[in-house]
């Protein structure tokens, strides 16, 4: 290196050059390595795994989750399933003749009621996709600030959240619905929309996670300069995407579920599990159409979870850091 | 979990006793200082005191009250409701054992089933672990999908487990599940533990995810030598907030049972053989209009639950440190 023939100007793009390259090495290194442990991902040294005890493991499994589905299988099937082949006795596990007319059935009768279905649809995405990603936004914010910051009345709060979660009763209920009287929000989207982007569970298990990430993470990002928000949206939310995507299913699920109950009357606000519950209520007659609803409900949470799911890697969130 | 600000605690923690002005000043000066974080917490506690704090602290007072939701303003009554409850109702009596039985049968079976579960899973190819984990938390997805149980357990000659078992040749008569006393709890005890997968289980698995896998080679190399050693050792130490919040879960669900009895065994139930202190208050909140008793019958759900978290908690707590 002749360094020493050159004006300091040359020199510092020289050195800028040199970090340049080396950084880039580094950062091939790294990918390299990376790459490295995702191929070797369940065969790496680990104890004690035979492949004996896997089988065993898939056993269990398979018998407990046909448990599980057994339930969930017939009512799909049941779903697909004309009337006459409903009440075969003994039930028969699979269909003879497969027909779409529970569907068909049940959007027709959807389609002929009071309001047009798909006002009910948009009613029930719209809520449903607002009250996620308000949740988690405001949800994620406050857990970050609970779990990781120091203030007065930081332990009160999270107290609080705790509780709140324990007292889920009847009676607040009414007590919801008397609020909301108050501040004229019946018959309203917002009766649909506030109740449930303030649950607390997404915030306790939040809260939760979060407090796992090093505080080593946090204060160096400190030092950085970062501010809060910067801490909370760039460092921990990705250090804590499995607590995250989780909530997501949650909210997505409570929210898609959502009836309004008493909060909402008016035809036009009614979600998609509101309709089909009316519809449903028509009892044995439309125990076609009962499967059929369920299955359709079932959709979009499914939808939702099979991306979060897969959305979810192994981060190695906490690699290299050292308390 | 947060703790005190520092200025406080050197405030605390010197030996020079402390004036209420001068710890309330310092209080000041700490929210003061940290004003962004009561700004970032602004949005969600809007909500969640409006909708959540408020409405529960409201439902303390009317526990003492006879309300019954039409007569403004409830007539104070003391503690009539509880003695009421305690003294008199029979009925709620028979289910606070009920109550307990399903917590007792369901809390602790599927807090340990979701715990194995998710631990067995983990190990599995990415694939299979999507796979089973939907189909282990597929029942609380489906959410209203009781019907299919009512169809297992039907009395009638439609039943499919009456079906199964004739066709077998074990019996002849239909079985009354549903209305027999001496099945019923068993039924529903079955289909809660079904159902019961749900968040607790969905978050263990995440803080599966979250574990550091380095932690394990590490571990490989410091002598462990199984899985057994490996779970206790390494796996439950870090798991300790998921396993918190499955506990809560678990808790919640396990002492609020309720829907499932009512839409299975019917309501009431014959002999309130599966009436538990929820259906109790659903049956005096939303049949009887007797608000006043029925937010007395929440109250002291919310004390038993409350209790239990605390010894959870604590139990947790012990293990984990």
């Amino acid at each position: 290196m002749k360094k020493k023939n050159l004006k300091p100007s040359e020199l510092q793009a020289q050195i800028e050059l040199e970090n340049a390259a080396a950084l880039e090495a580094l950062k091939r290194r790294r990918e390299k390595e990376h790459r490295k442990m995702e191929k070797s991902k369940g065969s790496n040294k680990r104890v004690g795994k035979t492949w004996v005890q896997d089988i065993w493991i898939m056993i269990l499994l398979t018998v407990l989750g046909l448990f599980m589905l057994a339930p969930i299988y017939f009512a799909v099937i049941t779903s697909f399933k004309p009337v006459q082949e409903i009440f075969i006795m003994p039930p028969l596990p699979y269909a003879i003749d497969p027909t779409f007319e529970n569907f068909v059935d049940l959007f027709q009768v959807a389609a002929n009621s009071w309001v047009p279905f798909s006002r009910n649809v948009f009613n029930s995405f719209f809520v449903t996709i607002t009250v996620t990603v308000l949740h988690v936004l405001f949800a994620c914010t406050a857990a970050y600030v609970l779990s990781k910051c120091r203030f007065p009345g930081v332990k009160m709060l999270n107290k609080l959240v705790v509780m709140a979660l324990l007292f889920n009763s009847t009676v607040t209920y009414i007590m919801q619905y008397m609020v909301m009287a108050r501040m004229g929000m019946i018959n309203t989207y917002w009766a649909l929309l506030l109740p449930l982007i303030s649950s607390s569970m997404g915030l306790f298990l939040m809260i939760q996670s979060i407090g796992q990430i090093p505080d080593s993470m946090i204060e160096a990002a400190k030092v950085d300069g970062a501010s809060h928000m910067k801490i909370c949206w760039g460092i921990v939310m990705p250090n804590s995407k499995p607590a995250l995507m989780t909530i997501i299913i949650f909210q997505f699920q409570a929210a898609w579920n959502a009836t309004g109950g008493s909060l909402v009357y008016d035809e036009a606000l009614k979600t998609i599990p509101t309709v089909v519950q009316q519809i449903a209520a028509a009892g044995i007659a439309r125990q076609g159409a009962i499967a059929a609803s369920a299955v359709v409900l079932m959709i979009p949470p499914l939808a939702i979870f099979i991306a979060a799911q897969s959305n979810v890697m192994e981060t190695m969130a906490h690699a290299g850091m050292k308390d | 979990m947060a703790e005190l600000t520092p200025q406080k605690e050197i405030l605390l923690r010197s030996e020079k006793k402390v004036s209420f002005r001068e710890y309330w000043s310092y209080t000041g000066h700490e929210m003061k200082r940290n004003y962004v974080c009561y700004l970032m917490l602004l949005p969600f506690m809007i909500f969640f005191f409006l909708f959540t704090v408020v409405p529960v602290v409201m439902s303390l007072p009317i526990g003492f009250t006879d309300f019954d939701m039409a007569h403004f303003p409830p007539k104070f009554v003391g503690l009539q409701n509880f003695y009421t409850l305690f003294l008199e109702d029979d009925v709620f009596i028979g289910s606070i054992s009920t109550t307990l039985v399903i917590a007792i049968f369901t809390g602790p079976v599927s807090y340990l089933m979701s715990f194995l579960l998710a631990w067995l899973i983990n190990e599995l190819h990415p694939f299979l672990k999507t796979l089973f984990t939907l189909i282990f938390y597929a029942p609380s997805m489906a959410g209203n999908i009781f019907f299919v149980w009512q169809l297992i357990f039907s009395g009638d000659s439609y039943g499919y487990l009456n079906a199964i078992i004739s066709e077998l040749g074990f019996s002849t008569g239909a079985i009354q599940w549903l209305t027999n006393t001496q099945y019923v709890l068993t039924c529903v005890i079955i289909v809660q533990l079904w159902i019961s997968m749900g968040a607790g289980f969905l978050a263990m698995r995440a803080g599966f995810q979250s574990i550091d896998k380095t932690m394990y080679e590490a571990g490989a190399i410091e002598g462990i030598k199984n899985r057994t050693q490996e779970l206790i050792y390494i796996t439950i130490p870090s798991m300790g907030p998921q396993l918190m919040f499955a506990a809560v879960m678990q808790i919640i669900s396990a002492f609020t049972a309720d829907i499932v009895g009512r839409s299975l065994a019917g309501f009431p139930s014959t002999d309130y053989k599966v009436h538990t202190i929820m259906t109790h208050a659903y049956d005096y909140g939303w049949v009887r209009y007797e608000m006043g008793y029925a937010s007395a019958i929440c109250f002291i759900l919310f004390l038993v639950m409350l209790l239990c978290n605390r010894l959870i908690r604590r139990i947790l707590g012990k293990y984990m440190n």
